[in-house]
């Protein structure tokens, strides 16, 4: 079983760090895993995405063109990455500022209010954990306990208090599918 | 003393001037490695074991801060003045990566040359599973010694001096030098090369690659094999010396070549050498930081050699 | 009063600088580098010398120093702004120019450069930004680094048995015989402002007027790198920063350098 899937939108909204997280998961439960960002120069801002491969097999490219699961959270990824779903795969978007919703018939597409569940969570840097808890349910392919475990593993110390919290997030993140 | 020292320096070239001491290891990007290549002829010249690594990026000049292949031939074919080679090794994964350290210092130590990491933005970027190797201790003073008895560390027990120098106005004697390098590389060449052969034994088509494009191109091979093209891969672990006898044996049977990478046409000359022409032999680059695709390289490879 | 009775030009008490292209700036919230470039801006603009302006851009956070501010620019390598400036004052003697470069750029990699324009007395004006860190490539040691201070490569705080002490360049450079007029400013409050202000424009006539090189520091805050918030960084700066780099001229020859 193999995952590949991209998760885009601007730097700062923890993009980055949702797909180090899941990429950890992954190894947690013994996968092979690979994690390939694409960033620009400036150390805030911008436009960031990143590759994440969770894979029961070595890896081979980390450069990929079409995804099993595309994670979108603003427009401009959204025009993106739409084209770059395979056919059955999954398109999830954040709805907050979408205005061109995506038109594609042969995907199975998710929008979810993850930005909306993070300001009634009164907590803006929950909002990536929401939209993994989301992506989980959707295509369970690692654990919540796995997810767990590699926050712990992914945070120092002194911010383990946060963790019961991100748990939260991700369980809001699984509530926001409704299938 | 310290165990270990890590220091900040203010430029590639002073970095380079501590390495002819024995300072032993530096790491840049591509334009930082264009400062560096006076050390590196220096350090070749005076047979000062370096591993140097270079995680490219595309040039020429600043270009872009994202992953390029087109620093093969100042790696592989100069880069410095004068007639020297450096041992280069291109890791494809995050796990090679790590184990080249180790590889690259023991090459450089055991043949008293240079080695290098030739890797690329995206390996450099990349994280994956990787299990460490064990830390080795730094040589203690009797080791040193011992196994280089060429370092200039003073003269214990009033041993004859050593003198690290790259200077020979003597002609001669320069050119005895010369012999003694290419004696060395000679020697590396005979037992340092090294490949990786992926489903070789039975392809009609060859992909050579190296670095991030062998792991596209891998892709690109399970791509293909799923539409019943045989296709295997030739991926060069040091890029000098460059395995051309395990080329040409691979190559054997196949209807032609594909050799992919981040410039305008490198490795691809030492692969027509290799094959010595006798088969169809194509490159396909991207350059400024773009990467191809796996699906990108199929359609090349049906374009430029099984459609024609 | 309606609002067409108030929108007059004789009203208008602020305006952006011409020269300022109308671009998203890639700076952080919070740097200095925004600010520093609408000063240079300005006073080109109010010298009317933008069509005999050459700038030079360093390696860092300002590289694209030419994506805002729109004259004539020349990318230097790493470090090498100053020579690549005295090249381009020697054959354009009558032209401003300028380098603009970091603490990285002009005082690590490009000491030796940045030393030898000075003793030259280069007729050129280096825009030293001095915040004490590498700013683009993530935070790491800078030799103005203040003792103490913490960065990615010294994570336990800069010491001076390791790491040597932080650079105060400036003062070196005041000392040369080629320079003619060397201040420190900042810019974090709107007086510091204004003082920078007329710190540039006097460097930039002393270019035009071929008196000598003269070296405008701006102690400058890497919100960012040193991981405060912007108003902290300020404050942090002002107790921090000043401390070891204090504000004011260093050295101001109203005639130039003797030649």
């Amino acid at each position: 079983m193999i995952n590949e899937i991209v998760i885009a939108g601007f730097g700062g909204q923890g993009v980055l760090s949702m797909g180090k997280i899941l990429a950890y998961s992954g190894l947690m439960e013994d996968k092979e895993v690979c994690w390939l960002p694409s960033y620009g120069p400036e150390q805030r801002g911008g436009t960031a995405n990143v590759t994440v491969i969770v894979s029961d097999e070595r890896i081979s490219s980390p450069v990929l063109n079409t995804y099993d699961v595309v994670v979108v959270l603003n427009q401009q990824s959204l025009d993106k990455f739409e084209s770059k779903v395979k056919p059955g795969g999954i398109l999830m978007y954040d709805t907050y500022g979408i205005h061109k919703k995506p038109t594609r018939t042969d995907i199975k597409i998710y929008p979810i209010d993850a930005t909306e569940k993070s300001i009634e969570m009164k907590n803006s840097k929950t909002f990536n954990m929401i939209v993994l808890g989301s992506m989980l349910k959707v295509r369970p392919m690692v654990t919540i306990e796995s997810v767990l475990k590699a926050l712990k593993k992914t945070l120092p110390e002194r911010h383990w208090h946060l963790i019961p919290l991100n748990e939260e997030a991700l369980k809001e993140g699984g509530n926001l599918i409704k299938e | 003393m310290n165990d270990k020292v890590t220091l900040m320096k203010g430029n590639e070239a002073l970095a380079m001037a501590m390495i002819r001491y024995g300072a032993v290891c530096t790491s840049t990007s591509s334009p930082g490695f264009s400062l560096m290549q006076e050390g590196v002829s220096y350090l070749a010249a005076s047979e000062v074991p370096a591993l140097l690594i270079n995680v490219q990026r595309g040039g020429p000049g600043l270009g872009t801060i994202h992953a390029s292949q087109a620093d093969y031939f100042q790696a592989c074919k100069g880069g410095g003045h004068g007639d020297y080679h450096m041992i280069v090794l291109a890791p494809s994964s995050v796990q090679e990566m790590a184990d080249m350290v180790a590889l690259g210092f023991d090459l450089a130590f055991k043949y008293r040359c240079v080695s290098m990491i030739l890797a690329d933005g995206t390996i450099g970027q990349l994280m994956e599973k990787v299990v460490l190797p064990e830390q080795r201790p730094r040589r203690t003073d009797d080791e040193i010694r011992q196994q280089c008895p060429w370092a200039v560390n003073g003269r214990k027990g009033m041993r004859p001096s050593n003198v690290v120098t790259s200077l020979e106005l003597d002609d001669d004697k320069m050119e005895e030098n010369n012999w003694r390098f290419q004696a060395c590389y000679r020697e590396i060449e005979k037992n340092e090369t090294r490949c990786e052969l992926i489903d070789t034994e039975d392809c009609d088509y060859l992909i050579t690659a190296f670095g991030t494009t062998a792991r596209v191109a891998m892709k690109t091979m399970e791509l293909a094999r799923a539409e019943g093209i045989k296709v295997g891969m030739f991926r060069p672990i040091t890029l000098w010396p460059f395995p051309e006898k395990q080329l040409r044996e691979a190559a054997k049977n196949v209807k032609g070549i594909l050799c992919v990478e981040l410039n305008a046409g490198q490795m691809v000359e030492d692969v027509k050498l290799a094959v010595e022409c006798k088969m169809p032999v194509e490159h396909y680059g991207r350059f400024g930081g773009n990467v191809p695709t796996p699906d990108e390289l199929l359609n090349v490879l049906k374009e430029k050699l099984i459609n024609k | 009063m309606e609002l067409n009775d108030i929108i007059k030009p004789e009203n208008k008490v602020y305006a952006e600088p011409k020269l300022l292209n109308r671009v998203h700036m890639h700076y952080c919230p919070g740097c200095s580098h925004g600010v520093v470039h609408k000063l240079v801006a300005q006073v080109i603009e109010e010298m009317g010398v933008a069509e005999k302006t050459v700038g030079v851009s360093p390696v860092g956070c300002a590289v694209f120093a030419y994506n805002y501010i729109d004259v004539d620019w020349e990318e230097a390598p790493h470090g090498r702004a100053t020579a690549l400036a005295t090249a381009v004052k020697r054959l354009w003697p009558e032209n401003l120019v300028f380098t603009y470069q970091g603490d990285g750029d002009f005082s690590a990699i490009g000491t030796c450069e940045s030393i030898h324009a000075c003793n030259r007395g280069e007729n050129i004006v280096i825009i030293f930004i001095n915040n004490a860190i590498y700013g683009m490539t993530g935070g790491q040691m800078a030799p103005t680094t203040l003792l103490g201070q913490k960065t990615a490569t010294c994570p336990y705080g800069r010491r001076p048995d390791l790491n040597g002490y932080p650079l105060a360049i400036t003062p070196l450079l005041a000392q040369l015989d080629g320079t003619c007029y060397v201040t420190r400013q900042s810019v974090h409050t709107p007086a510091n402002v204004r003082k920078a202000k007329a710190a540039l424009k006097k460097a930039f006539e002393n270019s035009i007027n071929c008196k000598g090189t003269s070296v405008v520091e701006i102690v400058s805050a890497c919100n960012t790198g040193w991981k405060l918030t912007p108003e902290k960084a300020n404050k942090w700066m002002e107790e921090n920063m000043f401390a070891k780099y204090p504000l004011g001229d260093l050295k101001d020859l109203k005639d130039g350098i003797q030649r």
